[in-house]
């Protein structure tokens, strides 16, 4: 075994440890813990995807060494491997770009807390994209849970916030209870938890036509358990409260890596327990695909209702979560291609306008109201132009990344070509023009000349820092629109893996 | 379907109480009621679970009596994820209580939408 292969396991022991160092130091000393731990993790993800490239396949990692039937094991391919090194990469770079927020917004005392949170957050994370292990799923799935609402809840004074995590945590725990039954019945259906035994004995079953209906029910608890934790629509209403009331940090991290987590999970469901034919044949896809398509219209339209920068960017989250369903819902290798392009294409746009909004809320007395905003890309240039490329991007005009996401999924749309067809172009229309008309609103009032406006005063989000990662998260969106074509290479072999 | 009801009765009951927890932590607005929800939904599954891992007549996988052949116990695994679910949802529970707790010395009260009422009002 090479050692390049030990690095997934290191990584989640990593960030164990790490965030176990990190609440008993001191909230300074804990930041650069983190800082540097999520660095050296994407380093290590980074040689992994490198090897797992040039083999061209997947390796499983048997943890305690036990084989297959009784050992817990860990599966690393091309896909999971590049989601590995893109969700440290950015958790580190939503990190710096809210960080002066993190130490104004949590309890001055309990700010080391926060990074402990966020270090359990990765280690979830990143069991869930390597597990090969349903029941292990089920366990960080909850330990994201706890993370993920610890989050919210660590804004201090805000009852609101407070609010909030309520609500996701009721709705995230009736989604991990559905998991959890779906996960149950499929045991005592197959007597396996490890994926690959579960999927040999779950297509015997298929081909003898026995346990048909139990079958069709897990695939609807796992589709509908995940939905409501990834806030696919109409499970979205918790969505816009959790994210906007967070820090500037900790909605980005929800936003652009939580609920995709959750995704991705589906996904190897679909794919490497289930199988794609049988959740196809049970209809569940078109289910997934028309609320995907629900999401779509209803989140734009709430978008571009509100007067708030962050919960319009929280609205536009549940949209753009629509498209990657969209992706998932038209059942074909190509949709859900354009469904993990999607996936790293809004975690690498939506905290970069996360960020740029907590700047503008720093630079106009903290106000996220747009009628206070005015302006304040004046007053903060970079972050005003970084946040006009994250909008140019979720438009999808071309050379953003947004554009990507679009092209696959069209292309996928006209290979498939029946009824979803239509709504899925349609779904594209309705969103590409309502999406122009809110991000352009946005961009617009944020670059309005203010009669009288004082000059730019000196503005505590100006740090090195939160700059880099600005700059480095446009370059990303524009480096992934112009040469996209390597990571979707390595998507579509890690895909072809899955089966 | 109905001989199937009754010779897995074990599994039904607990998908019922499954669905009482469920509609229990989703439509009560009070959010102890919902804790005690949340714990009777995980605790039908661990029925659920430990229903299907025991098998009539036999003991549990302990060795007393130096016999190791497998026919003489029940199946182990079940119990085993009975116990980590356990402490996943002994875990859920703290933390919503201390979030309970949070919320009503703050608002005095323990209804949800009481709550999202005066903490919108708090923020206007």
């Amino acid at each position: 075994m090479a050692t390049v292969q030990n690095f997934p396991f290191a990584a989640i022991m990593l960030y164990l440890a790490g965030g176990v160092t990190c609440c008993v130091l001191k909230p300074k000393a804990s930041k650069v813990v983190c800082l540097l731990l999520n660095s050296l993790v994407t380093v290590l993800m980074f040689a992994v995807l490198l090897y797992t490239v040039r083999t061209g396949e997947s390796y499983v990692y048997w943890m305690g060494h036990f084989p297959a039937p009784w050992g817990n094991e860990i599966r690393i391919g091309p896909l999971e491997a590049l989601m590995g090194t893109a969700f440290p990469l950015i958790m580190t770079l939503t990190l710096l770009g809210g960080m002066e927020h993190i130490f104004e917004d949590v309890e001055p005392e309990k700010t080391n807390l926060y990074f402990t949170v966020v270090s359990l957050l990765m280690v979830a994370m990143l069991a869930l994209i390597f597990t090969n292990d349903l029941f292990t799923a089920y366990v960080f799935v909850e330990i994201n849970t706890i993370a993920s609402c610890a989050l919210v809840m660590l804004k201090y004074r805000s009852g609101r916030a407070l609010v909030a995590t309520t609500r996701y945590m009721m709705m995230s725990l009736l989604g991990s209870g559905l998991f959890l039954l779906g996960i149950v019945i499929l045991y005592s259906i197959t007597g396996h938890l490890l994926m690959e035994p579960m999927a040999r004995k779950i297509r015997e079953l298929f081909s003898t036509g026995n346990y048909a209906f139990p079958l069709t029910v897990t695939v609807g608890l796992f589709a509908v358990g995940m939905a409501l934790k990834s806030a696919l629509w109409p499970f979205s209403a918790w969505l816009p409260d959790a994210h906007s009331s967070a820090t500037v940090s900790s909605s980005g991290i929800l936003s652009g890596l939580v609920v995709k987590s959750y995704i991705i999970l589906l996904l190897k469901i679909f794919y490497r327990v289930i199988g794609i034919d049988l959740v196809y044949s049970s209809g569940i896809t078109n289910i997934l695909f028309l609320f995907g398509f629900g999401a779509i219209v209803f989140g734009s339209f709430y978008a571009l209702r509100e007067k708030d920068i962050k919960r319009m960017l929280a609205y536009s989250s549940v949209a753009q979560i629509g498209y990657i369903y969209l992706g998932i819902g038209i059942g074909t290798s190509l949709g859900a291609k354009a469904a993990c392009i999607q996936i790293l294409v809004h975690a690498i746009t939506k905290p970069l306008l996360f960020c740029t909004a907590g700047a503008f809320m720093s630079a106009s007395g903290g106000s996220r109201r747009f009628e206070n905003l005015r302006g304040a890309g004046r007053r903060d240039l970079l972050s005003g132009i970084a946040f006009t490329i994250g909008a140019l991007s979720m438009i999808g005009i071309p050379l953003f990344a947004g554009f990507i996401t679009k092209l696959h999924l069209t292309r996928s749309l006209f290979l498939f070509g029946t009824w979803k067809f239509w709504f899925g172009i349609a779904a594209l229309v309705i969103s590409t023009v309502l999406n122009t008309l809110y991000y352009l609103a946005a961009v617009s009032v944020l670059f309005q000349k203010v009669p009288g406006d004082s000059p730019p005063v000196e503005r505590p989000s100006a740090s090195l820092f939160y700059r880099c990662s600005v700059i480095i998260f446009s370059v990303l969106n524009l480096l992934y629109g112009i040469f996209s074509e390597p990571v979707t290479q390595i998507i579509q072999s890690g895909l072809s893996l899955f089966s | 379907m109905g001989s199937n009801l009754t010779s897995n009765y074990f599994e039904v009951t607990a998908v019922i109480c499954f669905s009482i927890g469920f509609t229990m932590l989703f439509l009560n607005k009070n959010l102890i009621k919902k804790v005690i929800g949340f714990n009777f939904m995980d605790s039908s599954i661990f029925l659920f679970l430990a229903s299907n891992g025991y098998i009539t007549g036999r003991i549990s996988p302990i060795i007393t009596n130096g016999s190791v052949a497998s026919e003489n116990y029940i199946n182990p695994i079940p119990a085993g994820l009975v116990l980590t679910g356990i402490v996943v949802s002994v875990s859920v529970s703290a933390f919503l209580l201390a979030l309970t707790t949070r919320l009503y010395l703050r608002y005095h009260t323990l209804d949800l939408d009481e709550m999202i009422r005066l903490s919108r009002a708090e923020d206007d």
